[in-house]
């Protein structure tokens, strides 16, 4: 309809042309990634080259300790006060003192090392040391037991299990392995995502209801259109200014992806790249490189694998769906009061379902196909989070029909309370409101 | 008589168990200005939303030029509420805009009446001005502008004047007047009882939901009158109250040397006639003439009566 269109261009055009709404859709992949990368970058920009010193009476450690970029080992052989005196006086980070056992009795020995310092020790550097001290100490107590070290940790190395799930029910089974990490992490993105949106797009339609009810324009507006027409343009309206900004998300990220995948990643993981290093270290020192190289292009193998074209649309179909459904219920909100302060009552009684999928997001990601997480996908309320969250572990088909029906019949219902509470609702000024009120106002 | 331009039969409305308006009916005269009277809360408001169909009424039917009334016909009325109001922070051109395509004008007409109706307010400067930037009565020339933009059959003004300084108010008034000369048909509802008796054709006074009185002024004028009338003239105010004995009452009385001004009221059966001929032997009579009761006493009288 012609004017209910009009509707909608206004509230779509008003909030994408707002500057926020432009710095949003700009900055949130950007967010995103920060939210990732920058407590990465922080740790391992922070660390500035520590030196301990090891003082070692057993002899066991001596010039055994490997160094880190960050953590280097130097050892010294005077008295433990002249060493702790030596620690005062230079800027060594810390001193290890492993003394010597009665007997020379290494368990006696491992309890006893203490480390000396000037400052508090971060835990890492803790950590580390005790790590180091460990595969000495159990390689000095293999030797002793006649166990050659080398062999054992060549053995280490070879023997790495990595189960792959099949899923038996699907077609091509054979080449889409369905793993279980990246469907948790995706399940779980997806459906914060989801809570968000619906969240943040449903309170613009709330404040929008507001903002027209108490400049008094509504009046105004609904002796030209039906004030059901007014609230569905603006709901409508709202949507797509969040398709909009989902999908301009979409191909930003993507877009970020692909460069990325395209410059640093092809060229840091390529094949050639790793055969290089295997060449190079034929002893297998950098074996663990390698690994790690390995499994970041598993990652991003995994990631490629995923069905987009499952995923994307769904996510769209769930979020339309529950934003409608909640949206009807924070317009039917936004109707029934006069200014901000007086929607808390209203809102937290229809957001708790959805606080509540949210909350139960991490139950259903442990067991996605239990009692729980089917029923939760099914009922209205809480599908748009739940079946978002599953749906990465494979859903069978008709569970998904039945659960996006019962959403449609859902935002219907709820739009259609709605729709009466509203009408009556912008009417009414300087009135506040109760529960029992609004519920006589569906019979008016 | 001709079809009347707007007619409400019987309509009667409910919220819950509180009745609004209680079979009211009004017919609205084709280039009319039509009072609708009524102190807050009589149910004005109510019958003006039902009016704009913005709610449906329990009972009764509403009539516009004889047809059943539709949403069609809502492009061919106009209305400015009392509860009015603007989007803050839209620019006054694409406000103008957009309402007034709400209401059927397409929009390159829309943007050429605006352009006329700017320029006769001389707010050509404000069209990309946000409305947070107006003042109150600027808002209300903006709010004025788009209610008739569509050049309406059926105008609805709700206290058209209220928050307008006098001179706007004049001007506003004057515009009113302009249409309804071009035969625009005016409903507007007030508490200034001087408007209602310099603007209005015809009123219905609603009182606690019911309508109470209806008709045009001067009938109404008329059947409020109560044998008063005001005489002026020379002569002695003792031998002129002397005079007077039984048959009259002696209201009120001034005397400015020579002349004197009473207010009379007839008593009994007695007749202008009988008055004059009482008086005149003492008096030279100046000036005859009835008062009828203004619109602020019948508004009081009617509304202060128990139902």
């Amino acid at each position: 309809m012609g004017k209910i269109s009009l509707i909608i261009q206004r509230e779509y055009l008003t909030r994408v042309r707002k500057r926020s709404f432009i710095i949003m859709t700009i900055l949130g992949p950007l967010l995103m990634a920060g939210v990732a990368i920058v407590p990465v970058w922080l740790a391992s920009a922070n660390e500035s080259v520590r030196s301990i010193v090891v003082l070692d009476e057993t002899g066991m450690m001596d010039y055994q300790l490997q160094s880190n970029p960050t953590i280097q080992f130097s050892y010294s052989h005077v008295s433990l006060e002249d060493a702790k005196r030596n620690l005062e006086k230079s800027d060594n980070y810390a001193l290890v003192y492993i003394p010597k056992a009665q007997d020379d009795n290494l368990i006696v020995t491992q309890r006893s090392i203490k480390l000396y310092s000037t400052n508090q020790v971060s835990l890492n550097v803790k950590i580390y040391i005790e790590n180091q001290l460990e595969k000495q100490l159990e390689r000095s107590m293999l030797k002793a037991n006649g166990v050659d070290k080398d062999l054992v940790s060549s053995i280490e190395k070879t023997v790495k299990v990595s189960i792959q799930n099949v899923d038996l029910n699907q077609k091509d089974a054979k080449d889409k392995s369905n793993d279980v990490e990246v469907s948790t992490a995706l399940g779980a993105f997806a459906g914060i995502l989801i809570y968000f949106f619906i969240f943040l797009f449903g309170s613009q339609v709330m404040r929008g209801v507001i903002e027209e009810k108490s400049n008094r324009i509504v009046e105004l507006i609904i002796s030209s259109v039906k004030p059901f027409q007014l609230m569905m343009g603006k709901i409508i309206g709202i949507a797509l200014v969040g398709l909009t900004q989902f999908l301009l998300w979409v191909i930003l990220t993507a877009s970020i992806y692909t460069v990325f995948l395209n410059t640093v990643v092809k060229e840091k993981f390529s094949a050639d790249k790793i055969e290089m290093l295997m060449k190079k270290s034929p002893d297998g020192t950098a074996v663990e490189d390698i690994d790690q190289l390995i499994e970041n292009q598993m990652v991003i193998e995994r990631i490629n694998q995923i069905n987009w074209v499952l995923i994307i649309p769904c996510f769209i179909f769930y979020f339309l769906g529950g934003y409608l459904l909640y949206g009807a219920m924070f317009a039917a909100v936004g109707g029934a009061v006069d200014n901000d302060a007086d929607t808390q009552q209203f809102v937290l009684p229809i957001t708790i379902p959805l606080i509540f999928s949210f909350v139960m997001a991490q139950t259903v990601l442990n067991d996605p196909t239990g009692v729980m997480a089917r029923w939760l996908s099914i009922i209205p309320l809480t599908s748009p989070i739940v079946m978002m969250v599953r749906l990465p572990f494979q859903v069978p088909v008709w569970e998904l029909a039945l659960s996006m029906f019962m959403l449609v019949l859902g935002f219907i219902f709820t739009t259609w309370i709605a729709g009466k509470i509203y009408r009556t609702g912008i009417l009414m000024y300087g009135k506040r409101v109760t529960w029992r009120e609004m519920a006589r106002w569906l019979r008016y | 008589m001709s079809t009347p331009l707007f007619e409400a039969r019987n309509i009667s409305k409910y919220y819950g168990n509180y009745c609004a308006l209680n079979d009211v009916s009004i017919v609205v005269e084709q280039g009319a200005i039509f009072g609708l009277l009524g102190p807050n809360g009589a149910g004005k408001t109510s019958l003006i939303r039902i009016i704009n169909q913005i709610t449906i009424p329990d009972s009764g039917s509403l009539y516009f030029k004889g047809e059943p009334m539709n949403l069609s016909h809502v492009q061919r009325i106009g209305y400015l509420p009392e509860e009015r109001g603007l989007y803050k922070k839209m620019e006054v051109g694409e406000q103008c805009l957009y309402l007034a395509r709400l209401r059927g004008l397409e929009k390159n007409e829309a943007k050429r009446r605006l352009r006329i109706w700017f320029e006769k307010f001389e707010m050509q400067s404000w069209w990309n001005k946000k409305v947070e930037e107006l003042s109150k009565g600027m808002a209300q020339k903006v709010q004025f502008v788009v209610t008739v933009l569509h050049e309406p059959e059926l105008l609805i003004f709700d206290e058209p004047f209220s928050g307008f300084d006098p001179v706007n108010a004049a001007i506003i008034r004057n515009e009113i007047l302009d249409l309804s000369k071009k035969g625009s048909t005016i409903i507007f509802s007030t508490h200034r009882m001087e408007t209602v008796e310099e603007l209005c054709d015809s009123i219905a006074l609603i009182n606690k939901s019911k309508k109470i009185l209806d008709g045009k002024v001067r009938d109404i004028q008329n059947q409020f009158r109560n044998n008063t009338y005001e005489m002026v003239f020379r002569g002695n105010m003792l031998s002129f109250t002397t005079a007077l004995w039984t048959g009259f009452e002696l209201i009120d009385k001034q005397a400015d040397g020579e002349i004197c001004k009473v207010q009379l009221k007839l008593l009994g059966n007695n007749t202008i006639n009988n008055l004059l001929n009482t008086v005149m032997p003492v008096c030279e009579i100046v000036s005859f003439k009835e008062i009828l009761p203004s619109m602020n006493d019948i508004f009081i009288q009617n509304v202060k009566e128990p139902v």
